[in-house]
């Protein structure tokens, strides 16, 4: 997995709660075996008003935001169906960061598996990043992941994510190499299992 | 002891723990599907792993399969086939369970998983699907994973997580008649909100609970995630093991007795604490239908569409405005008046055979209003069986209903089945995403027996009163 250290970029304030995963990639846009291929599908329904005619009123298709890589949203963003699509949709799209209140449980952890970072930040203070980004003539970003920083002109926050989350980030760590460093743990704890919980045993 | 359910479960699954707090715990059984399990397995292949026991991965098909009788692997999607094949292929080259198209087993994830006993109180069950949370009503603890996870979870039979904090709603006293199970959460997400269960695993309990039947606490846990909650348990109880038992893929003889001996533990100590508890009066739910775009936007059925002017959070009034002019709807709009094009009974939330024996009731001796397509889609193969047998599917069929295949089908338009461009729909599916049933679609989410009852009506309604509170 790439590694994930700061990040300079454009930003897009997508400023809508409970932004789901069907709207992020609809389920029709998921065509292949595949993880790639899906970027130019994000937020298809949003983007489109129908098969490749823009909707001039969706951020991202504002010459400002089109190349965005740094997004900026609502509570509960990511919620809904686990379609790891979404997090792969996005990543091909260019978005590197999501920065929002929260986030759906299972979208931030597909996020974290696919080295994107989704930065928890309060309600206020996101509302004041979005509006200068939205004033400014310059909308870029600056993100250090390292001291969990973000900066847009004078304005600078402290953003939130998970020790460990953050860690992997940094490292690029692929989770089941990581894992399979506990080879033997799990050996164990299954062979103890299998004698203490036989019944859920079915090999 | 002070340990919850949930805290039980975990504690039984802990392989170790992680530095920064995280736990690696051991996963019981993990279930993939043609979407998202094709990915994971071939993901495994080209990373030139295998896979940890797999005769503890299972496999259905349902995601994206057709549900018009005669079916082939071809779909309206129509690369549809290739997710189909190539989880056939990969199935078979493991050597996983896989219950393919014409497998009497087939049918939704869900409702496959209890039915056949693959999912059994106190274990771990995870899938590539968000509604994994739905086999809390059996006691067993299961939550939606993305792909990676899942290549993670049948590459080691574990999973890294951070335990979520412990969260009870009780349900006191005994819902009115014709209130069912999915009244009661979409009550609770209606006046807690999408993300009122965020960082929580809940714990559902109280009189109103334990009167549910097995099938009905199946639909409560369902819709958990659209509460935002890692997941939901109820504590197993004599109905749980009686449903158990028996199933093909459940201990039998000496192991049974050792299992039912430990499932009897499975419960919050009466000093267990939790970091949250909401407690809900269950005999004031009314029946509930969703009005806008979101699983939060939720009324009475008695109700009307609400006025975003009076809500005073700004980002939820914008939702709210959204919503309103997606759904086409007005504020003061009467629930009960709003006209509808479509019905559809199925999905994992609500396509049981009870679900289906319920709405039956409604529909026994009537028809659907002549403008209303009405689809119904069994939530297995086994369901549509068992319905068959008892005459359910001439029911359906003489009312006018459609009666389907086992799949996921119109829930979310993934194979392409939809009602067409712009229909509003009573549904008794878990979400009512913008475009979630097909382009520019307005879903009503409600129980089946709401559906049933809409769609004789030809606009939403409550269900006659039958003294039925299973679906």
């Amino acid at each position: 997995m790439d590694k994930f250290t700061d990040h300079f970029g454009l930003t897009a304030p997508l400023m809508r709660i409970n932004i789901d995963t069907d709207a992020i990639i609809p389920s029709k846009r998921m065509r292949s075996v595949s993880k790639h291929g899906l970027g130019p599908s994000a937020f298809y329904n949003w983007r489109f008003h129908e098969e490749n005619v823009e909707n001039p009123e969706f951020v991202l298709n504002q010459a400002p935001y089109r190349d965005a890589s740094i997004l900026l949203s609502g509570k509960n963003f990511g919620c809904g169906s686990s379609r790891e699509h979404a997090v792969w949709a996005l990543k091909e799209f260019g978005i590197k960061t999501i920065i929002a209140p929260s986030f759906g449980t299972i979208f931030y952890k597909n996020c974290i598996r696919n080295g994107i970072l989704p930065a928890t930040l309060g309600e206020k203070e996101l509302e004041q990043l979005a509006e200068s980004v939205a004033n400014s003539g310059d909308k870029h970003s600056m993100i250090d992941l390292e001291k969990k920083i973000i900066s847009h002109g004078s304005l600078e926050f402290s953003f939130e994510i998970v020790e460990t989350d953050q860690k992997t980030l940094l490292a690029g760590l692929d989770p089941i190499t990581q894992t399979l460093l506990h080879a033997k743990s799990i050996d164990e704890f299954i062979s103890q299992d299998r004698s203490s919980r036989k019944w859920a045993h079915l090999d | 002891m002070t340990s919850t359910l949930f805290d039980k479960i975990w504690q039984d699954h802990l392989v170790s723990e992680l530095e920064g707090g995280e736990s690696l715990l051991y996963i019981d059984r993990i279930f993939l599907h043609e979407r998202t399990g094709s990915i994971a397995m071939q993901s495994l292949v080209d990373q030139g792993r295998g896979i940890k026991n797999p005769e503890h991965v299972f496999c259905t098909i349902d995601h994206i399969v057709d549900t018009t009788p005669g079916r082939t692997d071809m779909t309206l999607l129509p690369s549809g086939h290739e997710f189909i094949r190539s989880t056939r292929k990969l199935a078979l080259d493991f050597g996983i369970q896989f219950f393919d198209i014409n497998d009497p087993r087939q049918g939704i994830v869900h409702v496959v998983s209890p039915e056949q006993g693959i999912a059994l109180p106190g274990c771990i069950i995870v899938c590539p699907d968000s509604h994994t949370c739905t086999l809390g009503g059996l006691g067993a603890l299961g939550w939606g994973i993305g792909s990676t996870d899942a290549e993670h979870a049948i590459a080691t039979s574990t999973l890294k997580s951070r335990k979520p904090k412990n969260m009870r709603i009780t349900f006191s006293g005994v819902t009115a008649p014709g209130v069912t199970a999915k009244d009661m959460i979409l009550h609770l997400i209606g006046e807690y909100q999408a993300s009122g269960g965020q960082g929580y695993a809940l714990e559902f309990a109280g009189e109103a609970v334990t009167n549910l039947s097995i099938e009905s606490r199946l639909t409560l846990c369902n819709m958990a995630v659209e509460f935002s909650a890692f997941s939901a348990v109820i504590a197993p109880d004599e109905k749980t093991i009686e449903y158990v038992k028996g199933r093909p893929y459940a201990p039998a003889g000496k192991q049974w007795e050792q299992a039912v001996e430990h499932w009897q533990t499975l419960k919050s100590e009466l000093d267990a604490s939790f970091d949250a508890e909401i407690v809900i009066d269950a005999s004031k739910i009314e029946p509930c239908v969703t009005w806008g775009t979101s699983p939060e936007h939720v009324i009475g059925i008695n109700d009307t569409v609400p006025d975003p002017l009076r809500e005073d959070n700004l980002e939820k009034r914008a939702a709210m405005q959204r919503a309103l002019e997606y759904m086409d709807l007005k504020p003061g709009e009467q629930a009960n008046k709003i006209h509808i094009d479509a019905a559809f009974i199925g999905s994992c939330t609500n396509s049981r055979l009870s679900n289906l024996q319920a709405a039956a009731e409604q529909l026994k001796g009537k028809r659907v209003a002549e403008h209303v397509k009405a689809i119904c889609v069994p939530g297995s193969t086994q369901v549509k069986a068992a319905a068959e047998k008892e005459g359910l599917d001439k029911i359906f069929i003489d009312a006018g209903f459609e009666w389907r295949e086992a799949g996921c089908s119109m829930c979310f338009y993934a194979g392409g089945e939809t009602f067409g461009e712009k229909q509003r729909i009573i549904t008794s599916t878990n979400r009512n995403f913008e475009g979630r049933q097909g382009p520019g679609n307005r879903s009503h989410l409600a129980s089946a027996v709401m559906v049933a009852a809409s769609a004789v009506e030809g606009h939403i309604t409550a269900p006659k009163q039958s003294g039925e509170n299973n679906g």
